[in-house]
């Protein structure tokens, strides 16, 4: 008897002014897996992970987490759901700590902030203002939100831009981390991963 | 499993936009300035006649409050939605119709609350009496949470355009009517002698409708434009 | 059904128009301008209508997502509008003999163009944003807004002030009309009914047209004619 998926989708279909971007699109992720979504530039990767987070609605089709439709889940579904999508998501004139305070606030606490800044690298930043973070740093911060909140299913968009080699590798080990404990993490990337092959399962999408 | 209080998420979202606004604290006064400064062209504009003016001084001074509140409102959602935070809030377990008001109970905070405390102020450079300024007082206490609450819908609405301002005067002032009509009537009557009792219950209840509906739609739109 | 629907409005308007301008008697008071209801309270009914349905049809979109109903919903805003206008103007046409002067603060014309706005920001609102489907929902919840507001501004600006005669017609147990005159005024609001059930199928095959750009079924119908 094979597992039952912990996420899945059914005959997904997203429509953006007039055009088709997909339709028909079907997958079942496990917990343990990561699964890639590839493709080039314009073929609607972001549009669909915005339809995995539920902040857009698939045009035609049907997500299920747990058994159950993401429609019922409704505001129960985002127990589960971390988010990092192009934009970081934090306050400018607020302070590193302050940031990842109010996430955790609106969510349930995983790591304390300190232990999950050190984790990426930006301990010693805490009581400085996200306006003089450079790029990596930001990234690196919106990355951290991750650790510090407990998430079964992490949806990430392009997470390694402007990120340098180590941070990427340090950060892929989280994602293996995170699978290996049963969660699972949807992502784009234009880099080649250096995710083991095993827990990789990939789908592209053709423009 | 825990689920994270829904009280705590209030709180912290009040709290998150009042600290924000208090990093930008110069930029308070703007809606403030202008609230004064539109009050100031009506003697300038009618004349300094002071009969005149004690009449007419209850409508001006909520024609102003009601614009003054349209200029804030814009900057309700729009940093959020820049710098994709909206996002982060939408995709929490909590209704969005809570955070809603947590946002516009902020924003009435720092937008409607100094309006009202400058009121007297105003008030007295129109020589309305003082027992009239006092209901005045009660009719912009309650009248201009509804002003944020229902100017909170049209914002989310037009929050994800980039030329918002215009339409969201169209898409607003025919909605704030009643609360115009109800409060600059029971000012009247406060100045002819009259009971207002009648005024300040319908603008309570405006004022409890507002607060447990507006919220809904206003999380729809937000959904909406996030979409 | 197009031409029969336009042959019946045209019927029907000949018919009202005929009755309302010759065969109703005169007014006592107020002579012959008051023959201008027959377009004017016909079409503040429609204004009223129409944006009810506008409301009605947006709920269905949002709560079903049926296409066809953002559609309607969309496409009756502007002729709700243009039924809201007529309204106003020929109020006031209406208001220069009967009280000297164009426009009066009464409550029912101050309605009537607060509801001018209401649909004016619908229209914009809907021009403002670009992915039509996007917009049908703005809209559609925005219709929603203002028909919940709408009895609290009625009632407010009602409060705030009447000048205009009571109302005449909706008290059917004993109409204060002459039933010569309620005749042709009925027969007017059908005829208006009527043409806005043609302008409506017109405004929304064109925008399912436009819509469903490169769709297989439309390609087939197309075909054909």
């Amino acid at each position: 008897m094979t597992t039952r998926p912990l996420f899945e989708a059914r005959q997904l279909a997203c429509i953006r002014d007039d055009r088709v971007l997909f339709s028909g699109l079907d997958f079942q992720v496990q917990g343990g897996q990561v699964l890639l979504i590839e493709g080039p530039n314009g073929s609607g990767k972001t549009s669909l992970l915005r339809i995995l987070t539920g902040l857009r609605n698939p045009d035609e089709g049907e997500l299920v987490w747990c058994g159950t439709t993401v429609v019922e889940l409704a505001a129960l579904f985002y127990q589960d759901v971390a988010y990092v999508g192009h934009m970081n998501g934090m306050k400018d004139d607020l302070s590193v700590t302050e940031n990842l305070k109010f996430t955790q606030a609106l969510a349930i606490a995983a790591l304390s902030i300190d232990e999950g800044l050190r984790k990426v690298g930006l301990d010693g930043y805490q009581d400085t203002p996200i306006r003089y973070l450079s790029a990596g740093q930001r990234r690196r911060l919106a990355l951290a939100r991750l650790l510090c909140t407990q998430k079964r299913l992490w949806i990430l968009d392009e997470p390694f831009t402007s990120l340098d080699k180590a941070s990427i590798k340090m950060f892929e080990s989280y994602i293996e981390d995170h699978v290996a404990a049963g969660g699972i993490t949807i992502m784009t990337s234009h880099h080649d991963t250096g995710l083991p092959a095993h827990i990789v399962q990939k789908i592209e999408l053709r423009p | 499993m825990t689920t994270p209080s829904l009280l705590n998420a209030f709180l912290s979202v009040v709290r998150r936009d009042l600290i924000l606004a208090y990093r930008h604290r110069a930029e308070l006064i703007n809606p403030l300035a202008f609230f004064v400064m539109v009050v100031t062209l009506f003697p300038l504009a009618v004349g300094a006649d002071v009969e005149l003016l004690r009449r007419i001084a209850p409508g001006v001074i909520w024609v102003a409050a009601l614009l003054a509140s349209l200029l804030s409102m814009d900057a309700l959602f729009r940093s959020d939605f820049e710098d994709g935070s909206l996002e982060l809030m939408v995709m929490t377990p909590h209704p969005l119709s809570v955070l809603v008001l947590a946002k516009v109970s902020a924003h009435w905070l720092l937008s409607g609350m100094p309006l009202i405390l400058i009121t007297p102020l105003l008030a007295a450079m129109f020589d309305i009496e003082s027992d009239v300024i006092g209901i005045l007082f009660i009719t912009l206490f309650l009248g201009t949470p509804v002003l944020s609450l229902i100017g909170a819908i049209a914002v989310a609405l037009t929050v994800g355009l980039r030329k918002g301002g215009v339409l969201l005067a169209i898409l607003v002032l025919p909605l704030y009517v009643p609360v115009l009509i109800f409060a600059s009537g029971a000012v009247d009557a406060a100045a002819a002698g009259l009971p207002v009792s009648g005024q300040l219950y319908m603008m309570s209840a405006m004022l409890f409708l507002a607060i447990t509906l507006t919220p809904w739609p206003t999380a729809a739109a937000l959904r909406m434009s996030l979409s | 059904m197009l031409p029969w629907l336009t042959a019946l409005m045209l019927a029907l308007l000949a018919y009202g128009l005929y009755g309302g301008l010759v065969l109703a008697p005169a007014d006592y008071q107020q002579g012959d301008s008051f023959r201008i209801i027959y377009v004017h309270v016909p079409a503040a009914w429609m204004s009223m209508f129409i944006y009810m349905m506008m409301a009605v049809s947006g709920a269905i979109g949002l709560i079903w997502h049926i296409k066809l109903a953002e559609i309607v919903s969309i496409c009756s805003a502007p002729i709700g509008a243009s039924f809201t206008l007529l309204a106003l103007i020929t109020g006031s046409l209406w208001g220069k003999p009967m009280w000297g002067t164009w426009w009066v603060w009464d409550a029912r014309l101050t309605s009537e163009l607060i509801l001018l706005f209401l649909y004016l920001g619908v229209i914009g609102l809907y021009n403002a944003i670009e992915d039509n489907r996007t917009a049908s929902r703005a809209v559609a919840i925005l219709a929603l807004v203002g028909v919940v507001n709408i009895p609290i501004i009625h009632y407010s600006v009602e409060w705030w002030s009447s000048l205009h005669q009571g109302p005449t017609v909706t008290k059917f147990a004993k109409p204060s009309i002459h039933i010569d005159m309620l005749i042709p005024l009925l027969v007017m609001a059908v005829a208006f009914k009527v043409y806005y059930a043609i302008a409506l199928l017109l405004r929304c095959r064109n925008e399912l047209v436009q819509r469903e750009q490169g769709a297989r079924w439309l390609d087939e119908i197309l075909e054909e004619k």
